[in-house]
C-alpha cells in the first residue's frame, strides 16, 4: 500500500518543514502528524516519513521508538492516562489505576476488545494541584483533551467517567 | 520586601487574558514597544539588575547566562524555551502557557531583541495538549497583529516564534537533550562544554531558558530590573510562582516574593493539612529534591536558603505528605520514575537507577538487602557526579535525602521484614 497525506495534512507538513533550517528537525512534529493521519506509526509509516523528510529510515525508527507518545501498534479510541507520580501517588492515583485495570479488563498499555479504551499509567501530567489526575484523549476529537481538574476523589466518579465515554461512542459522537 | 504585587498571575480573574485582546487590555505588548527603542545592552542590563534566577530548577542567573553568547558571530543565534515541564510535582509552566501565554510570547520577542536572535523555538512537552494549543493560538494571533514576523511593528526587524511538541521523554527537559530532540533526534544529552551559548541548536549559539524565566522579562523591561529585584531576597530577585500539592487542604499555585517561607505557603495559603494527621515531610521543588521535615519549614524559598538546608528549591512546587505515608514506598515511586526516564547513555545512570529501584522495592516488600540500607546509599554515591547530565544526580539525591531524614523507618523495614506502616 502506498501512503499519502491528505490535502490538509500535506499543507500542515509544508508549514512544519518551513520552520526549520533542515528537514530532520521537523521529525518529531511530522511523526505526530503521521500518527494522526495513519492511526499509528507502523514500519510503513516510518518509511513514508523517512522519504518525505529525506532522512534515513533507521534514524526515523530510532526516534519513533525512543519517544513514548508514538504508538507502534493500534490503540483504542480513548487513551486513558492515569498519573501515579508523587502528588497522585499520595492522593489516590495508584488506586484509580488498579481499579481501571480491573474495570476495563486490561493490563498497563492494554486495549479493550472493543477498541474503545487504551489504559496507560503515565508520569506526572503537571496537574499536581488537582490530583489525582487523569488525562483522556479522543482520537475523533483531537481538539479537546479531557483533562480532569476537579479531584477524582472517589472510584464511582471514575466509573461514571468511563460510562460517559462509552455512551458517547455508542451515540455515534 | 513584602509586596502584594502580582505579575504573571495578576489578571487570572479575566477569563480572556489568554487571548491577544485580553492581554492587550491589561497593557500587554507595551513592554515590547519600549524594548524596541532600547539597545540590546540596555535590556540585558535590566535583566541583570533584576537578579532574575532561572526558574527551570537550577536557578542560574538569566542575565549572566545571556552574557555567555559570543560577542561576534556569523552564525544565527537561537532562543529556545524549555516548556518540557516534567519534573514530578511541578505544574507552574502549564499555568503560564494556558492562562497567560502572551507574556511568554512577548518575553521571547524582547529576549530575541536583546540577544540579537531572530528565531525562538518553544519546546513544549508533548503530553500537554492544552498548553500546545494555547501557545500555537497565541503565536498565530501575535503574528496576525504584526508582533511576530518579517517586520515587527514596522521596525524592519524579523522575529519568528515556533511551537515544537515533544513526544514523551522526561530527559528532553535537560537542555542539551532538548536541543538534540529539536534537531529531530533521540533526546540524549551532550557533553558540556561546549555550552549551548557557544554551540547549541544546529551548532549555533543558543540560549535555553525556562518558560517562567522569560515570561517575567516584559514586566522587568516595563518597570525596571531594580524594582523587580527589590521584591525578592538579596540574590534572588522578584516574584516566583510557587506550587503546593499533596495532603494539604488547598493545593494550588501562588505567585509570591522569592524568599517567602515554606510554612507561609503550606499553612497560610494551603490551609495546613487536609485532615487530622500531622505533616510528615515535604518535597520542596519536584521529585529530585531531598525532603524537608516539618521543623524546617521556616526556610525561605529562595535558591540559596534552600540549598543551605541541604536540598534544592528546584521548580518551587512543593509536595506535602502526612504521617502514615510510607517513605520507602514513596521513594520507590520516585526511583521507578528515574529508572524509566534514564536515556541509557551513561552506565552509572542506566544501571544504577534500575538497581536502586529494584532494591527499594525489595525493602518495601521486607526482603533482605545484601549490605542493608547502606547498599542504597552506596548505589547513590556511585551515580552522583558520574554522568553526562544531571538526571543521575536527580535520581540519587532524593533517595539519599530520604535515607538521611527517614533512615529509621527504612531500617525498620529490614528489622521487621515488612513495611511497618
Ligand atoms: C533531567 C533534567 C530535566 C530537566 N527538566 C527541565 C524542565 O522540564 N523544564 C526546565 O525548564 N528545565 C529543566 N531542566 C533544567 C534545564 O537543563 C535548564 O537548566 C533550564 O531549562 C534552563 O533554564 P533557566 O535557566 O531559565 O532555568 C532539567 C534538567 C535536568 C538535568
Amino acid at each position: 500500500m502506498t501512503l499519502a497525506f491528505s490535502q490538509s495534512a500535506r499543507q500542515r507538513f509544508d508549514e512544519i518543514v518551513a520552520r526549520y533550517p533542515n528537514r530532520q528537525a521537523a521529525l518529531l512534529p511530522v511523526l505526530h502528524l503521521a500518527q494522526q493521519e495513519f492511526d499509528h506509526i507502523s514500519p510503513e509509516v516510518m518509511q513514508f516519513v523517512a522519504e518525505q523528510l529525506g532522512v534515513p529510515p533507521v534514524k526515523v525508527q530510532h526516534v519513533a521508538t525512543f519517544y513514548t507518545m508514538y504508538n507502534k501498534k493500534p490503540v483504542g479510541r480513548f487513551h486513558v492516562q492515569v498519573c501515579t507520580n508523587i502528588a497522585c501517588h499520595l492522593t489516590g492515583g495508584p488506586e484509580i489505576f488498579a481499579h481501571l485495570k480491573k474495570k476495563l479488563g486490561v493490563a498497563n498499555k492494554g486495549t479493550t476488545a472493543d477498541d474503545l479504551f487504551t489504559l496507560e499509567e503515565v508520569e506526572c501530567l503537571a496537574a499536581c494541584g488537582y490530583s489525582p489526575a487523569i488525562q483522556i484523549t479522543d482520537k475523533k476529537d483531537r481538539e479537546t483533551p479531557i483533562f480532569f481538574r476537579e479531584n477524582l476523589d472517589s472510584l464511582p466518579k471514575v466509573d461514571a467517567l468511563i460510562d460517559e465515554l462509552r455512551a458517547k461512542a455508542k451515540g455515534g459522537a | 520586601m513584602k509586596t502584594d504585587v502580582k505579575i504573571l498571575t495578576a489578571h487570572l480573574d479575566d477569563p480572556a487574558w489568554h487571548t491577544l485582546a485580553g492581554y492587550e487590555r491589561h497593557g500587554g505588548y507595551n513592554a515590547l514597544r519600549k524594548a524596541l527603542k532600547m539597545t540590546p545592552d540596555e535590556i540585558k542590563a535590566e535583566v541583570k539588575a533584576a537578579n532574575l534566577r532561572g526558574r527551570g530548577g537550577a536557578g542560574f542567573p538569566a542575565g549572566i547566562k545571556w552574557g555567555f553568547l559570543p560577542k561576534e558571530t556569523t552564525k544565527p543565534i537561537y532562543l529556545v524555551i524549555n516548556a518540557d515541564e516534567g519534573e514530578p510535582g511541578t505544574f507552574k509552566d502549564r499555568l503560564i502557557m494556558e492562562r497567560n501565554p502572551h507574556s511568554l510570547i512577548e518575553g521571547c520577542l524582547i529576549a530575541c531583541w536583546a540577544l540579537r536572535a531572530n528565531t525562538t523555538y518553544i519546546y513544549i512537552r508533548g503530553e500537554l495538549f492544552s498548553s500546545i494549543q494555547r501557545i500555537e493560538r497565541a503565536i498565530a494571533e501575535a503574528r496576525a497583529k504584526g508582533y511576530i514576523g518579517k517586520n515587527v511593528l514596522g521596525t524592519g526587524w524579523t522575529c519568528e516564534i515556533h511551537a515544537h511538541p515533544g513526544a514523551g521523554a522526561y530527559i528532553c527537559g535537560e537542555e542539551t537533550a532538548l536541543i538534540e530532540s529539536l534537531e529531530g533526534k533521540a533526546g540524549q544529552p551532550r557533553n558540556k562544554p561546549p555550552f549551548p551559548a557557544i554551540q547549541g541548536l544546529f551548532d549555533c549559539p543558543t540560549i535555553v531558558n525556562n518558560v517562567e524565566t522569560i515570561a517575567y522579562v516584559p514586566w522587568i523591561i516595563e518597570n525596571g530590573g531594580q524594582t523587580f529585584a527589590s521584591f525578592g531576597t538579596e540574590r534572588n530577585g522578584g516574584l516566583k510562582i510557587y506550587g503546593l500539592s499533596g495532603h494539604v487542604k488547598r493545593p494550588g499555585l501562588w505567585e509570591l516574593p522569592m524568599g517567602t517561607t515554606f510554612s507561609y505557603l503550606v499553612n497560610e495559603l494551603g490551609g495546613g493539612m487536609r485532615g487530622a494527621k500531622p505533616m510528615k515531610g515535604l518535597i520542596p521543588g519536584g521529585s529530585s529534591c531531598p525532603p524537608l521535615l516539618p521543623n524546617e519549614l521556616d526556610t525561605p524559598m529562595d535558591f540559596d536558603a534552600v540549598k543551605k538546608v541541604g536540598t534544592m528549591l528546584g521548580t518551587g512546587c512543593a509536595t506535602v505528605f502526612e504521617e502514615g505515608v510510607c517513605t520507602v514506598r514513596l521513594g520507590a515511586r520516585i526511583a521507578k520514575f528515574y529508572e524509566h526516564e534514564s536515556c541509557g547513555q551513561c552506565t552509572p545512570c542506566r544501571e544504577g537507577t534500575g538497581w536502586l529501584h529494584r532494591n527499594i522495592e525489595k525493602l518495601e516488600r521486607g526482603e533482605r538487602l545484601e549490605g542493608g540500607i547502606q547498599l542504597l546509599d552506596s548505589i547513590c554515591g556511585r551515580i552522583l557526579g558520574n554522568t553526562i547530565c544531571a538526571l543521575g544526580d536527580a535520581a540519587a539525591m532524593p533517595i539519599q535525602g530520604f535515607l538521611k531524614k527517614f533512615g529509621d523507618e527504612w531500617q525498620r523495614h529490614i528489622d521487621l521484614g515488612r513495611c511497618p506502616l
